[in-house]
């Protein structure tokens, strides 16, 4: 993967001096790579990654999923069917034991019970889906949501 | 009334206090400073070694291990050295497990240096030569490099100072302040200069991890410099371990089963918790050294363009985490330098002649810090350039 991809994957609020800094090139550069990659959609888009206090009013679910796949396009279609939904916040195709694997955000446990019964098991090849609650999150994306690390390093070295 | 002062030994007594230390005092005192004088990593002991440290304390590995250390961890240490810079060495007689470098370079200095006995130091150095050398009643001799020799030792620095009591020589490469470093190239006549003589080498090598743009060359590597030298090295700098404190020491068995007395009256062993950590550490954590080396690495090179940018010439250094750039241009002293940045712009920075009579006219900056921070940092620095330009 290209350096600067992944220095903004693990943060993208890095600035564009201190990633010319990590990358050995120039701001320009950096910036004028940066624009390319959002132009051509490789970079689709920064999200923050938010402690779970901050966002009370919120319940994530990961579901599991077991579909028929298609004769003609195997996966993909059931796969974008579901996928528009805006509930949905990611949607994964997996190895194992089942397929399709959800994340998915509501306000209340309700609010996902009534789409995974109302609107995903109704589809057409889903065979059955298995809901798990997130009850709290340890770490994401290489960050801990609950520690965070000081310096504890006195002023004095001998 | 106790006189206390009459009391203290005179070798105590007349020891100067650290000059890194003294600064220090003053900026644990104000508000809002940001430091870059801190002289341990940024990082946190990989937690692997971590790991292996709460399992030692779970089996109940709490009591003292042999003097010299535990023998798996000297193996370790002796596979390490090998793997490294292919020298090897007997982990029954030739090593010893220490109390982080410190400690190995007060045995050094103390199993050899008799009153009288003179001992080469190359300054700029680390601050604790010389007053160890004075403990046992030895003659500091300073060798002083310089920055247009980029803080390199030479042969013809070396013979001037060498005289018919000259018992050692302390060559810390790399070197803290400056980040020199000695290639084989260089190394080469220094030895060539050593082997005519009786005089043992004690070398620092305690940032040898930290070195850029290739590996770190050891004097012990040398033809007949093994025989000649005491090796010191520690888990402080390339492992992120200073609060475990410990390092070791690697020499020729009469010596090293000499200093082992005055290893076992002062200390009995190093800690226990430490070594089985430290094990895991010379096993197993390559991968974590080479990150952190390559997040310094990175850090390095945007400092000293940085630096010279803003007009504070800065020598490219290839080791340690340090960079010692000229202050000259602004006409201060660098105590000066480091008392007005600190209190007019909360930097706080060591003053290069902490270490060193010839480190005037410098300072040090550590960059074991966030390159964040280190920007931060530079900018106040550039402000404080610009208001000493106005005037």
């Amino acid at each position: 993967m290209d350096t600067l991809i992944k220095l903004l994957k693990q943060n993208a609020r890095l600035s564009c001096k201190e990633l010319a800094a990590m990358t050995d090139m120039s701001e320009a550069d950096v910036e004028k790579k940066i624009k390319e990659y959002e132009h051509s959609g490789i970079i689709k888009g920064y999200s923050a990654i938010v402690a779970d206090d901050a966002d009370e009013d919120s319940v994530t679910a990961f579901i599991e999923v077991k579909v028929t796949p298609k004769a003609d396009c195997g996966f993909d279609d059931i796969a974008k069917t579901i996928m528009m939904y805006d509930e949905v916040e990611s949607l994964t195709l997996m190895s194992g034991s089942f397929d399709l694997a959800i994340t998915i955000s509501g306000t209340n446990y309700k609010e996902i019970a009534l789409f995974v019964a109302q609107r995903l098991s109704t589809i057409d090849g889903v065979i059955s889906t298995t809901t798990h609650f997130t009850l709290k999150r340890y770490k994401e994306k290489g960050i801990f949501i609950e520690d965070e690390a000081t310096d504890e390093r006195g002023f004095v070295s001998p | 009334m106790m006189d206390y002062n009459k009391i203290i030994s005179e070798r105590c007594r007349i020891l100067k206090p650290s000059g890194i230390r003294k600064f220090f005092d003053i900026a644990a005192t104000m508000d809002g400073v940001i430091s870059l004088g801190v002289g341990e990593p940024d990082f946190q002991t990989p937690w692997a070694i971590r790991r292996s440290a709460i399992a030692a304390l779970e089996k109940g590995k709490t009591v003292y291990t042999a003097n010299a250390g535990l023998m798996e961890l000297r193996k370790s240490i002796c596979s390490y050295i090998k793997r490294k810079v292919n020298v090897e060495y007997e982990p029954e007689k030739e090593l010893i497990v220490t109390v982080g470098g410190s400690e190995a370079i007060d045995l050094g200095i103390r199993a050899l240096v008799n009153p009288g006995d003179e001992v080469l130091i190359v300054e700029p150095c680390f601050v604790c030569y010389a007053p160890i050398v004075t403990l046992t009643g030895g003659v500091p001799v300073t060798i002083e490099t310089k920055a247009e020799n980029g803080f390199k030792l030479t042969a013809e620095e070396l013979k001037k100072k060498i005289t018919d009591k000259t018992k050692l020589l302390i060559l810390p490469f790399p070197n803290n302040p400056t980040g020199a470093i000695m290639t084989r190239a260089e190394l080469e006549p220094i030895a060539e200069v050593l082997r005519e003589t009786n005089i043992m080498v004690l070398s620092d090598e305690i940032y040898a991890e930290l070195t850029y743009e290739g590996r770190h060359v050891s004097i012990t590597e040398l033809d007949g410099m093994k025989e000649r030298t005491l090796l010191v090295n520690g888990f402080s700098k390339a492992f992120a371990m200073t609060g475990w404190r410990l390092g070791y020491l690697a020499g020729p068995e009469p010596i090293v089963s000499q200093m082992l007395k005055i290893h076992q009256y002062a200390i009995m062993c190093s800690p226990t918790v430490s070594q089985y950590a430290a094990v895991e550490a010379m096993n197993s954590c390559d991968g974590e050294v080479v990150k952190m080396v390559n997040e310094y690495n990175i850090r390095r090179r945007w400092l000293v363009q940085a630096l010279n940018e803003i007009g504070l010439t800065c020598f490219e250094p290839k080791g340690a985490f340090y960079v010692f750039p000229s202050i000259k241009s602004t006409g201060l002293s660098s105590q000066e330098f480091c008392e007005q940045l600190l209190y007019k712009h909360n930097v706080a920075v060591v003053p290069g002649d902490a270490f060193g009579e010839c480190g005037e006219g410098h300072i040090r900056i550590s960059y074991a810090y966030s390159l964040k921070h280190l920007m931060e940092a530079v900018d106040r620095i550039s402000e404080f350039l610009n208001d000493l330009n106005k005037g």
